[in-house]
């Protein structure tokens, strides 16, 4: 008997250890080729080239000083801020909105609205691109970071506008009811009522829109010509193409990228994690 | 009088309109446009546009790139249902029952899903499959004979969904491990007691409990392959000779470098036909779920 149990609990232990392994290999895949990029970026050119898995012979950061100043990342980062920042607050005031009304179904036609948005979430960006290029550029719109923050924001809208809604039917019929008998108008309810109950919604449709724009390709690379409208991975991407030899430069710029990414997704992860799961599973 | 009119103002409209007017203004209006110009011949700056009737799609019923591509969307559709899908759903089962380190393993594999694709494609071309300065030279240095995977033209669309599912793998597994956390506990135990190993708990168990948001997946999957571009434009711009070209670079590379808007405008148009149909399923199964 004594001998069973212990042996169930070998057996047990043995699982338990080959399923880390499997969870560690996993990591490994995910995290070996980011390390590489660390690792490097510490390297000179000829280092790199002659063992590109070796250890930096000395820690020095001369690849990062040069990087800051070829890929302009003073006035990337500026640049991303502001991009991210105007979509985050489009996407939210209007979304928050959109959302109160659609959860109530407060006016005629929700239910066709809600299919319009249900399409639009799945939209092909060159269904739409080609003709908006034109008439921004006939606009003068090309380049021009609040312009293109508002194409952003058209692209995040129908999920976050589903997100909102969803956080709006969580709250309770009586709480809008008790307002509404103590006199309160739509935006007083809105603000007092409504806005203090959704805001960890809010939070999340944040995270989740900002992070997409900070990390946005097509639509940026396509708006934002013009060096001094670069976001920071616009102006990494144009690195690569005319600073090809310098390995050791382009890998601190990597780093310069991935670090505040990374850290932003750490602090904000149950946020982050929360918006991806809310839009695919219902609880 | 005037009272009753004012109380009629519904102000719900007003709370509506912006989201509506953006959406309307850059994605519905510019939408109707192309298909509108996918049946003309315009190049985006001449004021000269005529109708050409069928003539874009007959012409790409007869290109070859365009073919290539079509099969190339096929190729990655069928690699991102299998591939991501399986990792995603066996590391989730994994996850399942680790209580104190799911937190970390989730947030490991997450990372490379929350960088930018720029990001992701520029560290794998320069550290994995540079020849010069990446994993492959260092293969190369200790005398394998191996070349960078994105300059074949057999292997280079593999390469460019391989570094794609890279990233986007995590993503899966955190949708299917907060779905297997909804199993009703009681049927897990009851399940266990009649002795149901690993496998039968996942297959008549955990499985069926989670159809649902597998199911949604698979088309949220389907759409994501047809809209394919960030990766192959980063990482072979279409390239080598065409040989990862996909729908949606053909569509950008048409209206960007050769000014066939028209053109363009039809690929475009192609795309969405086959996202529609993935998205009526969509639309359908949402509402089936009670969701609207």
């Amino acid at each position: 008997m004594r001998e069973n149990k212990k042996r169930l609990n070998r057996t047990k232990i043995a699982r338990s250890t080959a399923v880390h392994v499997i969870l560690l290999l996993l990591v490994f895949i995910c995290l070996a080729p980011i390390a590489l990029v660390v690792i490097n970026s510490f390297k000179e050119n000829a280092e790199i080239t002659r063992n590109p898995l070796s250890f930096p012979a000395a820690l020095q950061f001369e690849n990062y000083t040069q990087a800051w100043k070829t890929g302009r990342f003073a006035l990337g980062f500026i640049n991303s801020i502001k991009l991210t920042g105007i979509t985050i607050i489009i996407v939210l005031i209007c979304s928050t909105l959109a959302g109160y009304v659609l959860a109530g179904k407060r006016i005629k036609g929700s239910g066709a609205i809600l299919l319009y948005f249900l399409m639009a979430m799945t939209v092909p960006i060159q269904l739409f691109l080609f003709p908006l290029y034109y008439a921004y550029a006939r606009l003068g719109l090309i380049g021009n970071i609040p312009a293109t923050s508002v194409i952003l924001a058209a692209t995040s809208m129908p999920l976050a506008v589903f997100m909102m809604r969803t956080f709006f039917l969580n709250v309770p019929k009586e709480l809008e009811e008790a307002a509404r008998i103590d006199g309160a108008g739509t935006a007083q309810l809105i603000w007092y009522v409504m806005r203090p109950v959704v805001s960890p919604g809010l939070i999340t449709v944040g995270v989740l829109v900002g992070l997409q724009t900070w990390n946005e390709y097509l639509i940026s690379s396509t708006f934002l010509q013009g060096e001094k409208n670069f976001t920071a991975t616009l102006g990494f991407l144009s690195m690569n193409g005319s600073y090809g030899s310098a390995m050791g430069v382009l890998m601190a710029s990597a780093v310069i990228l991935i670090g505040p990414v990374v850290a932003f997704f750490l602090i904000m992860q149950k946020y982050f994690v929360d918006g991806m799961v809310s839009g695919a599973v219902k609880g | 009088m005037n009272q009753k009119t004012r109380r009629k103002i519904n102000w719900n409209y007003f709370l509506i309109a912006p989201a509506l007017i953006i959406s309307v203004s850059i994605i519905l209006v510019p939408g109707i446009m192309t298909i509108v110009y996918s049946f003309t011949d315009w190049n985006g700056l001449s004021p000269n546009i005529s109708f050409i009737g069928l003539k874009n799609f007959q012409q790409l019923m007869r290109d070859g790139i365009f073919k290539r591509a079509i099969m190339n969307n096929v190729i990655w559709t069928v690699m991102f249902i299998t591939i991501p899908v399986c990792i995603g759903m066996f590391s989730a089962m994994l996850l399942l029952n680790r209580k104190k380190t799911r937190n970390f393993y989730q947030l490991a594999f997450l990372i490379p899903y929350v960088l930018a694709p720029s990001v992701n494609a520029m560290l794998w071309l320069n550290i994995m499959f540079s020849p010069v300065s990446g994993v492959i030279a260092a293969l190369r240095n200790m005398g394998l004979d191996i070349s960078s995977p994105l300059a074949s033209m057999k292997t280079a669309i593999y390469a460019c969904a391989g570094v794609d599912i890279w990233h986007y793998w995590s993503y899966l597994t955190v949708i299917y491990l907060a779905a297997l956390r909804q199993t009703p506990q009681d049927q897990v135990e009851a399940a266990m007691v009649e002795g149901a190993g690993s496998w039968q708990l996942f297959r008549f168990v955990y499985l069926p409990s989670i159809m649902t948001t597998v199911k949604m997946m698979f088309i949220i999957i389907t759409i994501g392959c047809f809209l394919a571009f960030d990766y192959i434009k980063l990482l072979t711009g279409g390239g080598p000779a065409h040989a990862t070209e996909v729908l949606g670079t053909y569509a950008y590379s048409l209206a960007f470098g050769s000014m066939k808007v028209g053109k363009a405008a039809a690929v475009g148009l192609v795309i969405s036909f086959f996202g529609l149909i993935a998205s009526s399923i969509y639309t359908y199964l949402t509402r089936k779920e009670n969701m609207i």
